[in-house]
């Protein structure tokens, strides 16, 4: 079997790291479970924000847990899509609005 | 994708119920990597399950279909020729006169290509039963001809439908159910709704059936149920009642589609954890018998269709006897962990 970092099984035993620390590890599951219930958002508009979220920090374990969270709300594969879009649309404004500092700092060194 | 044939033409092991229970024994269940369905219910004393209040005969009129849906529990499809006939109907109406359940549940296959199906309606209303239902996959009515005036039909004896569509869009509803059905199901239903079914000042009643298109369990049914009303109404101008969500068991055409995709042991898995024993108090195995269209007893539809005949002396419709059915084990095995997970599932939707 081919060596990997990430192994798909693994996101089955996520439960397991309260038993190497159980007061942390229940404190994060409890904060988890109340983050994603209905509130101002709903738990739906919720699910889409993980999705894209999952992306952006680009977490293949909450891909696989949003993709699947989705269809079970019946969230349809262009809403999804477009959240995931939403997401990347952030990353490369993130990296682009650096071009500012690079403009500044090529003004600033240029006679 | 819809498949063309049922699991039994193309003569696969799975269409074997013994192979189907030797699988889901074996491998994560058999190694302990997941626990066993009765061990599971031990933990809260349920071992052995066990029968309440009889409130629901469900009859299988056969397992003939127009469609061949790549979900299908009962591997139905054209190709299938068990039917009722009327012999078995006659000993089920000797029943229905005299049972405490008050509902009377049709399904199939599709329970309308009996020949004997109209007949058997007819004679069975005049049981005054509270609660009439016919499972209705809702392309029959536009199949054929001689099937467009099912919507009169139903409403002439005030059947309760229950109809399955697993989506309100068209691309996953096609994919489940095969090519066209999308469409077929919004016209037929817009059929039910112009004779009076889920309109105001009538007592017609239409469910709808969801279960998920893939492997993956249902959400909240009450959300589900906000979002096919919403969008139907917008869409298609139909109206209908409650929707019942409903998780896929992985047995016949299902567990085939879970082991091709590689998704069995996810599933599982996915079950297992979803355990509720709450859930556990309701399932429908324990206020329902299910009755085959060769006429034996099971204890539901899925362990009809695993061959597990009720664990019971009466174990035919022939020697039917309520108070010695209520007696019995109800027999389990992983497939049940399906009914548990979540808010529970039956054919009336959520249980917990």
């Amino acid at each position: 079997m081919a060596k990997t970092y990430y192994n798909p099984d693994d996101l089955r035993k996520f439960g397991k790291i309260t038993e190497w620390s159980e007061e942390l590890g229940n404190k994060f599951f409890d904060y988890y479970g109340k983050v994603f219930e209905e509130g101002a958002l709903s738990a739906r508009e919720k699910s889409l924000i993980a999705l894209a979220v999952s992306h952006v920090v680009k977490c293949p374990y909450c891909i696989d847990a949003y993709t699947k969270d989705g269809l079970q709300r019946g969230i349809t594969k262009e809403e999804m899509m477009e959240a995931v879009h939403a997401g990347a649309a952030i990353e490369s404004g993130a990296t682009l609005v650096h071009g500012v500092q690079m403009m500044n700092k090529y003004d600033k060194l240029s006679m | 994708m819809a498949l063309l044939k049922s699991l039994s033409a193309r003569k696969n092991d799975l269409s074997k119920p013994e192979n189907q229970l030797a699988f889901l024994s074996n491998g994560i269940f058999r190694e302990g990597e997941l626990p066993l369905f009765k061990d599971k219910i031990a933990e809260t004393g349920n071992y052995p399950l066990k029968p309440k209040t009889l409130e629901i005969l469900q009859l299988n009129l056969g397992y003939m279909c127009n469609q061949v849906c790549s979900h299908c529990h009962v591997d139905a499809g054209p190709d299938r020729k068990e039917i009722m006939t009327k012999e078995t109907m006659q000993q089920c109406l000797e029943v229905i006169k005299t049972t405490k359940a008050h509902t009377l549940d049709l399904t199939g296959g599709a329970p309308e290509m009996n020949p004997n199906f109209r007949w058997f309606v007819e004679e069975a209303s005049k049981a005054g039963i509270k609660d009439f239902i016919v499972r209705s996959n809702l392309t029959i009515i536009l199949a054929n001809k001689k099937y467009h005036d099912l919507p009169e039909f139903f409403k002439k004896y005030n059947v309760h439908i229950i109809s399955s569509l697993p989506f309100y869009k068209r691309e996953k509803t096609d994919k489940q159910r095969g090519s066209g059905v999308f469409d077929k199901s919004i016209k037929a239903l817009q059929m039910l709704n112009k004779v009076g079914y889920a309109q105001p000042g009538t007592n017609l009643k239409l469910d709808l059936a969801y279960n998920p298109a893939g492997a993956f369990l249902p959400t909240n049914q009450e959300a589900m149920e906000h979002d096919f009303k919403t969008a139907l109404k917008e869409d298609f101008d139909i109206d209908f009642d409650h929707l019942f969500a409903i998780t896929n068991l992985p047995i016949s055409r299902f567990l085939e589609y879970l082991i091709a995709s590689e998704n069995y042991e996810d599933y599982m898995y996915e079950l297992v954890n979803a355990y509720n024993p709450a859930a556990v108090k309701n399932v429908m195995c324990t206020n329902t018998i299910s009755i085959s269209w060769d006429g034996w007893l099971y204890d539901c539809d899925f362990n009809q269709m695993l061959d597990l005949k009720v664990a019971s002396t009466v174990k035919h419709i022939s020697d039917y006897n309520e108070d010695l059915l209520n007696n019995r084990n109800i027999l389990i095995s992983q497939h049940c962990y399906g009914c548990t997970a979540g808010a529970g599932s039956s054919c009336q939707g959520s249980v917990a």
